[in-house]
């Protein structure tokens, strides 16, 4: 008898109906919309502080080197002595004083230069003087040896290596960056499903056995048929969830930039003048462009479909694992000593895809991990926008398959023992033998 | 073929332990069959074998002449000890997702919970969760649940837990009612008071092995002792007893009663009839109480398990 599509049906319309779940799935995006916008105006409320810098240049080298921005006013103090001007910064709550002292020759104006404040000063401000400070003298020093400034801009180049494979498939650095964030996108999606969902499905399966009516189940139906369907009716719930998640998300961020007219992009003026530079040296035209060559560059066919794979996979072999913890215990107190095993390697998967494949896709170590069953959804997932040969994703999968079967296998074994067991909490050589009952 | 269900020589190891040793019943068509033992004895696992829920190590167990097999379910109806509802769940959901797993239809099993509902009185429960219901309330949803689908073998684990003496009665005319219907019963319970009244069949499992079985009635009569409870009044009560204690073996008196002189258990052996007990005690004084004592159920489970 097929009670499989009851099972999932039941288990599919129990997650929905719940208020726990409707409310976290229309109050999630709420919050999490609400805390970019507070993170952003936040940040543009620090951004927006306009300071004053008075600099007391004694050299005459750099007096015009500080031109006023939006947020920063400098003042010139040239007329005073270091006392007057330390008083006087002091008097007016300036944000600091910049202080370039008298020295003989050039080569030795960096080595005196001070900057005098209450507070020890942002980082960004001081590197933003020193950036300025080291070009103006990097110039003057030129200037010195005799070439000209027209020449020092000429000699300023933009090297942007264009890398083409011996097939002919250009490639970029936005192209790279494009690839990581797909493949991130899909290995962190895939982790957060396992998580979330995968403890749902090992509640359900605890509460199953706290309210005493998994026998009453288990003298109609196979436990394994009741573990899938828990498996499957979860999954479907978590989807639905997702897919709410990401059309709330999206409708709210475009609703909220709208009415609080926080531009993203403009978070921060620092990143905006990098952008700018860097618009500068291609043009937004081109950038534009080649982020859309990236996208089409990618293998989007073989990511989708293996997205599709490794995402079920990766998810099925996990939470069978949770269902069995799940049955293996009494009540969620008990599941620590069991969830290290299970968090580990996913923990781990993750940090091989962010530090391991972004530094070399198709290294040993990104290699291996994309072969090891419960690190291998999510590395793969990250390594194919970089392309892999279809007989590493295929061979990957099979083993991914593999160990799906033995761990519903073992998940299946511990979990008709274990479900009828209560009272105690047992050890992994008891769960050793249950496999043999 | 009069029995219904037959394990024949159930064997199940669980690691070291020895949770069934050999075990062979057979419950008999129509009858209500008493599955009693101490804790631990193996009556669970015996029970979860019938249900499929555990496989054997050895032996084989036949429904109805065919060695078990999936299809078998629909005709078990299973109430375990262990036993609890979706608590979030409604009552009217509950039951037919429940009955449906047994294999019937949603429309059949609806007709079906409306009967049994109205008969219980329990109707305008439909609606509720489970949780909004006190535990005797959920264990009626639970014997409905369990005999909604007319199995041909209905098991019931400690059925009477959890109720009130009314409808611990209620469920008890319904267990009966069943029997009458054509069901078989296998019912396990440490009271034995309601073994007393339900079992026409027992078999007694201790350690992992059966110890005793038969028909109730049977079993009794193989316990007896031929003792007799003897009441007497006489005004001259110490040379009466005295007399009596010189022909009989006298015991200490097991029951009660009001306005008795002499009170006593009197065991006689085969060679004499318990007439001639009688017409001797009315020979020395007056008698105003005279029983055999039957051995209880209760007395029977005791002595047996004592003695293994």
């Amino acid at each position: 008898m097929n009670h499989l599509p009851l099972i999932v049906k039941r288990e599919y319309l129990t997650k929905v109906k719940n208020k726990s779940f409707i409310v976290m799935t229309f109050l999630s995006p709420l919050i999490m919309i609400a805390l970019i916008a507070v993170v952003a105006y936040l940040s543009q409320l620090n951004n927006d502080k306009k300071r004053t810098i008075s600099v007391l240049d004694e050299t005459g080298y750099l007096k015009d080197v500080f031109q006023n921005t939006e947020n920063t006013t400098y003042n010139n103090l040239s007329d005073f002595s270091l006392e007057e001007a330390m008083t006087l910064v002091k008097e007016t709550e300036e944000y600091g004083l910049l202080h370039i002292d008298k020295v003989d020759s050039l080569d030795e104006v960096s080595k005196n230069i001070k900057f005098y404040s209450e507070e020890s000063p942002s980082l960004t401000v001081i590197s933003g003087i020193e950036r300025k400070i080291e070009k103006r003298l990097r110039e003057m020093k030129l200037q010195k040896d005799g070439v000209t400034l027209a020449q020092i801009e000429a000699s300023k180049t933009n090297v942007d290596i264009t890398q083409e494979s011996f097939d002919g498939e250009k490639t970029s650095k936005i192209d790279n960056i494009i690839k990581l964030a797909f493949g991130g996108i899909a290995g962190y999606l895939l982790f957060m499903f396992i998580i979330i969902y995968g403890n749902m499905i090992m509640r359900s399966v605890i509460e199953e056995k706290t309210s005493r009516i998994i026998e009453v189940i288990i003298s109609s139906v196979k436990p394994v048929q009741l573990m899938m369907g828990k498996i499957i009716g979860t999954s479907l719930a978590g989807v639905t969830q997702f897919a709410i998640w990401v059309v709330l998300g999206g409708v709210l961020m475009v609703v909220v930039s709208a009415i609080f007219g926080i531009d993203m992009s403009q978070a921060s003026s620092q990143q905006q003048e990098i952008m700018n530079q860097a618009m500068q040296a291609e043009g937004t035209q081109a950038i534009a462009e080649s982020i859309l060559n990236g996208i089409n560059n990618l293998p989007i066919l073989n990511l989708v479909i293996a997205f599709i794979f490794f995402f079920i996979g990766g998810y099925l072999l996990y939470s069978s694992l949770y269902a069995a913890i799940g049955a293996a215990v009494d009540n969620e107190t008990d599941t620590q000593q069991f969830m290290l095993p299970i968090l580990m390697p996913l923990i781990l998967a993750v940090y091989v895809g962010v530090f391991t494949v972004i530094e070399d896709p198709h290294g040993t170590v990104s290699t291996v991990f994309s072969f090891i069953p419960l690190t291998s959804p999510v590395v793969m997932l990250m390594r194919i926008p970089f392309g892999v040969p279809p007989w590493q994703q295929v061979l990957s999968l099979l083993l991914l398959i593999g160990s799906f079967m033995f761990a519903v296998w073992f998940a299946a074994k511990i979990y008709r023992v274990g479900i009828l067991m209560y009272g105690k909490k047992p050890t992994y050589k008891e769960l050793f033998k249950w496999l043999k009952y | 073929m009069n029995d219904l269900l037959v394990a024949d020589s159930v064997s199940k190891n669980f690691g070291n332990f020895k949770a069934l040793n050999q075990v062979s019943i057979a419950v008999p068509k129509g009858s209500i069959f008493g599955l009693l033992g101490p804790n631990g004895a193996g009556k669970t696992t015996l029970i979860r074998i019938i249900n499929q829920i555990t496989m054997p190590d050895e032996g084989t167990v036949q429904l109805d002449g065919q060695p078990l097999k999936p299809e078998h379910i629909r005709d078990i109806g299973y109430l375990p000890e262990e036993r609890g509802l979706y608590k979030s769940m409604k009552v009217g959901e509950q039951a037919l997702y429940l009955a449906q797993l047994k294999g019937m239809a949603k429309s059949e099993a609806k007709t079906r919970l409306k009967y049994w509902f109205d008969k219980l009185e329990i109707g305008d429960w439909w609606n509720k969760k489970i949780q909004e219901l006190s535990k005797g309330q959920a264990q009626k949803i639970q014997f409905v649940v369990t005999v909604l689908h007319k199995p041909k073998l209905l098991i019931f684990d400690e059925p009477f837990s959890g109720f009130d003496p009314i409808n611990a009665n209620l469920i008890k005319d319904e267990i009966l009612q069943l029997r009458d219907d054509g069901a078989t019963v296998i019912f396990s319970t440490h009271r034995m008071e309601s073994v007393e009244e339900l079992c026409d069949h027992i078999a007694l499992l201790d350690k992992s092995k059966k110890i005793l079985d038969g028909k109730l009635n049977d079993i009794k009569r193989q316990f007896k002792t031929n003792t007799f409870e003897v009441g007497l009044q006489s005004n001259n009560s110490n040379a009466v007893l005295t007399e009596i204690k010189d022909k009989f073996e006298v015991l200490p008196a097991t029951f009660k009663n009001l306005n008795d002189d002499i009170k006593m258990n009197v065991k006689i052996d085969d060679s004499i009839s318990s007439n001639d007990l009688l017409s001797f005690l009315a020979s020395k004084a007056e008698v105003h109480h005279f029983v055999e004592v039957i051995p209880t159920a209760n007395d029977i489970f005791i002595e047996t398990v004592k003695n293994n």
